[in-house]
């Protein structure tokens, strides 16, 4: 049996490790120092797709972005690794979409491709937190769920059992294709790339990435097909406009506050002996401790 | 008019503690707006298990699904069920937990409601709001507030036009308070059947082991939390050996679970625990929103930092300014000598 599987992976700032010089002297983190990556659930989800693919030879995996031009990237790192296709979907109507119109965009995506038997992603992206594409994109495809997916245990017959992480404790759940999966990330970490698809790959361009005159190795392009990337936009995944982007979107932010927390009245002290032994005898005759 | 209502989750027959947090949240909102408050429960022999547990805490009219595929939770039944019944009451607002169940169900509920779903609050008020591009004036929303990326940034979420206003929250980070033990709502008793398809319950759970959490986090009245100016594992023992002198429970940062300095299962803030101790103890912590939001209700708060200027100092009692390597230890010392 091979399997057709699509993987969403999205670009996201590396918010993991906001350094001191990721932040603006205001205190606000400054997008612009954060480095963008493969969220790292995405990861994840991709190596479990890998997995399956290595137990089902002959099986395809495609993996899909929605995001800016530069989010090709997250293809690239995807091919390396070994997908067969990356699909980047751009388009300046998709700007400032919440879960619901990126999932519906993703599901539109889909369904252009063709529901496969897997529609594999990460549990949830680092930039918002929000866990929401996932189940959004497997309601809107009419497709069964399974989240917090670890490992894959068994599929045979048309159906699957896999081991899921949730609060507390592990669930196993069968389920029959086609599926759509979120990962966490205590499931296997993502193999390494491959040297040789680096080789492949590493000119590999989305449309809108190419400049629009003097594009290097201009002819290789010609010859392999494969280093020019699917892009599609609203018109390819056919998608209604109402539905994409801020105007599909019913959350607004309706204001950021920066937080001052309010000062509160405090002793400052030292490191001393003295003082750290003057502050315990305080704490312990107040009952603070002790 | 058009209720408040709250998902709640059940382990077995008995209600989960987010849950009455959510209630309690969701009454002083149906109070302001002068609405409703209703709760869903569904699951397997919970009639007659649960009334009692959730009236108290002033709920209008309960609604039970009750049949046995309804438990252990599976995403389909109840999603559809939620999905149909809110089709039929559409209520303005809904609360879940952002639980392992709220956060699988949650989202698929409002894709098939096409209406906006704000995860992890901490805060949810009712406010007004003008869209002046559009001319129009909204009054009484739904205020979902929550840290948003950018470090100390708060973001108000609203949904102005779609129904209903939907938001999950931690557990912890709302406050359980009975309203009035005897107060009397309407309970239903609805048929399952006529809201769940048969191939709903295409996923089957075959195994289950749930433990309860390891740690006493939540109950503990002092905590000694590390962060990434912790600096390693060992030195995360140190904090470790503090508690323990203190009876207290140690916690972490972000940065430090990320760094690999103590596991997952500590984590307190937005996207980890909630928690409200006697005593937190801030070790090499900076202090960033999201961590804020999982401990700003503590009692006393005690930082120790090298960085004078840490944001976490603000809401500090006490400021050390110092080493962790050379605090910690300094305190553990004392301690020992002036308890006994
Ligand atoms: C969507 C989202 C959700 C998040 N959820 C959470 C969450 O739930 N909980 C959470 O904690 N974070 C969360 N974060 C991360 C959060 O923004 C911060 O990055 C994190 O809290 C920083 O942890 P920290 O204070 O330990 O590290 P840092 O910010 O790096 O601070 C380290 C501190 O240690 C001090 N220090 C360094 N060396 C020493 C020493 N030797 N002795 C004493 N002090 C020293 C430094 O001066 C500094 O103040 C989230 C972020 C995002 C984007
Ligand atoms: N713009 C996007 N492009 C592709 N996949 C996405 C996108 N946004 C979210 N996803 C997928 O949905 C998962 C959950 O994202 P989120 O709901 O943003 O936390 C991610 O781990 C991705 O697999």
């Amino acid at each position: 049996m091979s399997l057709n599987i699509v993987v969403l992976a999205k670009q996201v700032p590396d918010t993991r490790n906001v350094g001191k010089e990721a932040m603006t002297p205001q205190g606000t983190v400054n997008r612009a120092a954060l480095p963008a990556i493969v969220n790292p659930e995405d990861l994840n989800a991709l190596e479990l797709a890998l997995r399956l693919k290595d137990s089902h030879p002959g099986s395809v995996i495609t993996i899909v972005t929605m995001g800016l031009p530069k989010a090709a990237e997250v293809l690239r790192e995807g091919l390396y690794r070994g997908a067969d296709r990356g699909i980047l979907v751009t388009d300046r109507a998709m700007a400032g979409a919440d879960s619901l119109a990126t999932s519906y965009v993703l599901s539109q995506t889909i369904r252009k491709i063709g529901v496969p038997d897997f529609v594999i992603c990460g549990r949830q992206a680092i930039d918002g937190d929000t866990a929401q594409v996932g189940p959004q994109v497997a309601e809107k495809l009419g497709l069964n769920q399974v989240t917090y997916v670890e490992q894959v245990d068994e599929l045979k017959d048309n159906s699957i059992i896999v081991t899921r992480r949730i609060d507390g404790g592990v669930e196993k759940v069968k389920a029959p294709l086609p599926l759509l999966l979120t990962v966490t990330g205590s499931a296997a970490p993502c193999r390494p790339r491959n040297a040789k698809l680096l080789m492949k790959y590493k000119r590999a361009l989305a449309p809108s990435e190419k400049p629009a005159t003097g594009l290097p190795h201009a002819e290789e392009y010609e010859k392999k097909p494969y280093l020019t990337l699917t892009q599609w936009g609203v018109p390819e995944v056919e998608a209604d406009l109402a539905q994409c982007g801020l105007a599909g979107s019913p959350t607004k932010v309706k204001s950021v506050q920066s937080v001052v927390f309010k000062t509160k009245e405090s002793k400052h002290l030292g490191s001393s002996d003295a003082e750290i032994e003057n502050l315990i005898v305080e704490l312990l005759e107040s009952h603070t401790i002790g | 008019m058009n209720s408040v209502f709250v998902y709640c989750e059940i382990e077995g027959t008995q209600i989960e503690e987010v849950s009455f947090e959510l209630l309690t949240k969701g009454r002083k909102l149906a109070d302001e707006l002068n609405v409703r408050l209703e709760a869903v429960v569904v699951g397997a022999d919970v009639k007659g298990a649960v009334e009692k547990q959730i009236m108290p805490y002033g709920v209008d009219v309960l609604h039970i699904f009750d049949a046995p595929r309804l438990s252990p939770y599976t995403t389909r039944p109840h999603a559809s069920i939620l999905i149909r019944l809110f089709e039929k009451e559409q209520p303005q607002i809904c609360l879940m937990g952002a639980t392992a169940i709220g956060r699988d169900l949650g989202p698929r509920v409002s894709s098939a409601l096409t209406s906006g779903l704000t995860a992890d609050c901490t805060a949810l008020k009712i406010g007004e709001y003008d869209d002046k591009k559009a001319g129009k004036h909204y009054d009484n929303l739904l205020y979902q507030i929550r840290p948003a990326f950018g470090g100390n940034i708060v973001a108000t979420i609203i949904n102005p036009d779609n129904r209903p206003q939907m938001a999950t929250v931690r557990s912890g980070v709302m406050k359980a308070e009975v309203r009035d033990e005897a107060y009397r709502g309407e309970v239903i008793y609805h048929d399952a059947e006529e809201y769940v398809n048969a191939e709903d319950y295409a996923v089957q759970v075959i195994d289950r082991h749930v433990e309860k959490s390891k740690n006493n986090l939540k109950g503990a009245s002092i905590i000694v939390a590390g962060g990434y100016g912790v600096g390693s594992k060992e030195n995360f023992d140190l904090l470790r050996q503090l508690a323990e002198e203190l009876h207290g429970e140690v916690g972490a940062s972000r940065a430090a679970v990320d760094a690999g300095y103590c596991e997952h299962e500590l984590q307190i803030g937005q996207t980890g625990v909630t928690i409200r101790p006697k005593v937190y103890i801030a070790c090499g912590i900076s202090g960033a929103i999201q961590h804020v939001a999982g401990m700003k209700e503590s009692g006393i708060v005690i930082s120790i930092n090298n960085d004078p200027n840490a944001p976490i100092n603000a809401l500090a009692d006490y400021v050390i300014t110092g080493n962790i390597e050379e605090v910690v230890p300094k305190m553990i010392k004392y301690y020992k000598e002036k308890s006994i």
